[in-house]
């Protein structure tokens, strides 16, 4: 990865959550898209703030669905093939393709593979792990995210980002502080 | 409402509700955090812990002993023989995905139910889960003698003898449905752990606590999309977790009900393997928690509530075993078979009938005529007790199910008995030493209670809809 420099955002401290989605909301009325905002549990008003969609983006449902199917089939024809060509076992007579049984592994596949896709392709639409962000090189964020500030990023590749005028807006929504990010 | 016996000062009485609280008034999403971040990274582990740690390490240890000898020597050194095939590794088998099953259904179940004030309970809920899988996975490996040779009827893999395992065999719908459960319990466990892990990494002191936790972290910043597609993830897994949870004890059953052996062979099995698996999971939830919450002063995290109602889940559940019982007897005198009949006769009068009558007690006659009472499911050293007995009982239930049927079957002259030696008890113990190992290593090193989910509980979590409003209203 190429090593940037400059700005990475202009990064508001608030106390409360509920005065972080206030922001929020007003730094998307006013046009900036490229924005994020960070709390120590998920604030669901904040993620709506930002014109964050969870429910239509579908990311995770999709590929722990697709996990899952994929997951049971692999084990049903593993299972029938193995019974029937590979290995087929005759005893007294009965059948090969003995699909009832073979349900239970194949069920319990269609779980172990949705269960996987769905917490490896969360991190992976979370672009998880990246031990490094710009956002750790403010000297506030480590001491407050991830346990009682909340935080509101407005990222200078905003086509409207500007360092005074969007460090104004930012000041304006009465945040405890406004730090420059670098990357 | 029961507003007579509340004490008008008892800050742990939410006054609106009249109920006990599921948080202590007055925390902050700092001080939750410090306190809960100090128990692991203070320099000071306290003295308690070492001894504790010790202590249940030297058990584990006889584990190691128990199981160097069995695959030097073979099974022969167990107490198993014929007709009882299948004893103390089974029992412990089943006894310890049980006690798992309560984490699942605590961090699922209750989830999906928006259970709040599961959240305080739900991490090392999860971890018993996680630590009793491990120990009850141990029992069907260990019990094949030489598993390094089991490798290739367990696992379908192509193998020089080119052979394949069999599907048809509810042992190998075992290997499927403990390993799915371990893997999606350790997934459930970290995804619901990284959050915290971060905060773990952006509270230590140390460099190497840092460089840990922030590697274990994955770089979580709290960022609200991450958020939200984490709690999907979460709510996705919560989903599977619970047809998974149910499954994993039927399918055990199905190891006992798919034989037709007199005792065994019944339809009821699998919902009564299930109500009694999360019925010595509460148990053993409670014989977890009343300790730590004790050593590490956390009465107002894991509270009165929390206690009182894992003590109505045990009632509930312990109803259900109550029925499964009756239901075994009802379902004897009803098949009209006669070794059906002699079995259920034999289990309760026959030369071992001492154990029926000690899971009676346990399971029922102690348990379930007192958790009735809401002062003693308010008393922790009353719950203290109950968890142990019933987890004794339940304990019992299994060697009824498994040994009681096998040494009387359909022959007379094939009828035995069964004496477990003491290799059995040195590798039982041993597991609970190994289980309370973990357990030590688990609450020194993780957090053991999710500062996430506690802080979403809080007076503060909430948005001031009026001041949103009244701010954002342009």
């Amino acid at each position: 990865m190429p090593v940037r420099e400059g700005i990475y955002g202009l990064l508001a401290e608030f106390d409360t959550p509920t005065e972080l989605v206030v922001a929020a909301k007003a730094s998307y009325n006013a046009g900036y898209r490229r924005m994020d905002c960070y709390t120590p549990y998920p604030v669901e008003e904040a993620a709506e703030a930002i014109g964050f969609d969870e429910p239509k983006e579908k990311g995770v449902s999709r590929v722990c669905l697709l996990g899952g199917i994929l997951g049971g089939l692999a084990m049903f024809t593993l299972e029938s093939w193995i019974s029937i060509w590979a290995y087929p076992l005759d005893i007294a007579g009965r059948g090969k393709f003995s699909w009832v049984a073979f349900i239970i592994p194949a069920y319990e596949w269609t779980i172990l593979w949705a269960g996987l896709c769905a917490g490896f392709g969360m991190l992976a639409l979370n672009r998880l792990p990246s031990p490094y962000h710009p956002l750790f090189n403010a000297p506030n964020f480590r001491n407050g995210a991830t346990s009682d500030k909340f935080f509101l990023c407005l990222e200078a590749d905003d086509p409207r980002f500007s360092l005074t005028d969007t460090r104004s807006l930012l000041e304006s929504l009465r945040p405890v502080s406004v730090v420059e990010v670098e990357h | 409402m029961a507003t007579k016996d509340i004490t008008p000062h008892n800050p742990m009485i939410d006054p609106e509700t009249g109920e006990q609280r599921v948080i202590a008034p007055g925390y902050t999403f700092r001080s939750v955090t410090e306190k809960l971040t100090r128990i692991v990274l203070t320099p000071h582990t306290p003295l308690g812990w070492f001894f504790g740690f010790a202590l249940a390490g030297s058990i584990a240890m006889m584990l190691l002993v128990a199981v160097t000898w069995l695959f030097l020597k073979g099974t022969g050194i167990w107490g198993i023989t014929m007709p009882v095939a299948w004893g103390f590794a089974i029992i412990n088998f089943v006894w310890w995905i049980g006690i798992g099953h309560a984490g699942t259904l605590i961090s699922a179940i209750l989830l999906l139910f928006k259970q709040k004030w599961r959240n305080s309970i739900n991490r090392f809920a999860e971890a018993m889960t996680l630590f009793a899988v491990v120990c009850a996975a141990m029992f069907p490996v260990i019990h094949t003698g030489r598993p390094w040779l089991a490798i290739y009827w367990l696992f379908p893999y192509p193998n020089t003898m080119n052979y394949w395992p069999q599907f048809r065999s509810p042992l190998m719908w075992d290997v499927f449905a403990v390993s799915t459960y371990a893997t999606i319990s350790v997934v459930f466990w970290y995804i619901g752990m990284i959050p915290d892990l971060g905060t773990m990494r952006d509270r230590a002191k140390s460099k190497f606590g840092r460089f840990i936790y922030g590697q274990m972290a994955l770089g979580w910043r709290g960022s609200s999309r991450h958020w939200m597609r984490y709690e999907t993830a979460s709510l996705l897994l919560a989903g599977l977790a619970t047809p998974l949870v149910l499954s994993v004890h039927t399918v055990i059953s199905f190891d006992f009900a798919v034989a037709i052996m007199p005792g065994w062979h019944t339809t009821i099995f699998p919902p009564y393997f299930v109500a009694g698996a999360i019925y010595s999971g509460f148990a053993m939830v409670l014989t977890l928690a009343i300790p730590i919450r004790k050593f590490y002063h956390l009465e107002d995290l894991i509270t009165i509530r929390h206690l009182d109602n894992c003590g109505k889940v045990m009632l509930a559940t312990g109803f259900i075993v109550a029925y499964g019982y009756m239901t075994d007897i009802a379902y004897a005198w009803y098949s009209a078979d006669k070794w059906e009949f002699f079995m259920a006769w034999n289990r309760i009068f026959g030369p071992m009938g001492w154990s029926y009558w000690i899971l009676i007690f346990s399971n029922i006659a102690f348990p379930l005529t007192t958790l009735w009472s809401r002062r003693l499911r308010q008393n922790v050293a009353y719950l203290f007790i109950v968890s142990i007995i019933v987890n004794t009982g339940m304990w019992f239930e299994r060697f009824v199910i498994v040994v009681t049927s096998l040494t009387r079957d359909y022959l007379p002259s094939s009828w035995g008995t069964y004496r477990a030696t003491r290799w059995d008890y040195m590798t039982f113990v041993g597991t609970l030493g190994l289980f309370t190992t973990l357990f030590f290593l688990f609450i020194r090193l993780l957090p053991m209670i999710p500062m996430s989910e506690l802080r979403q509980i809080l007076p503060g979590a909430k948005i001031n809809q009026a001041e949103l409003q009244h701010k954002g209203g342009d």
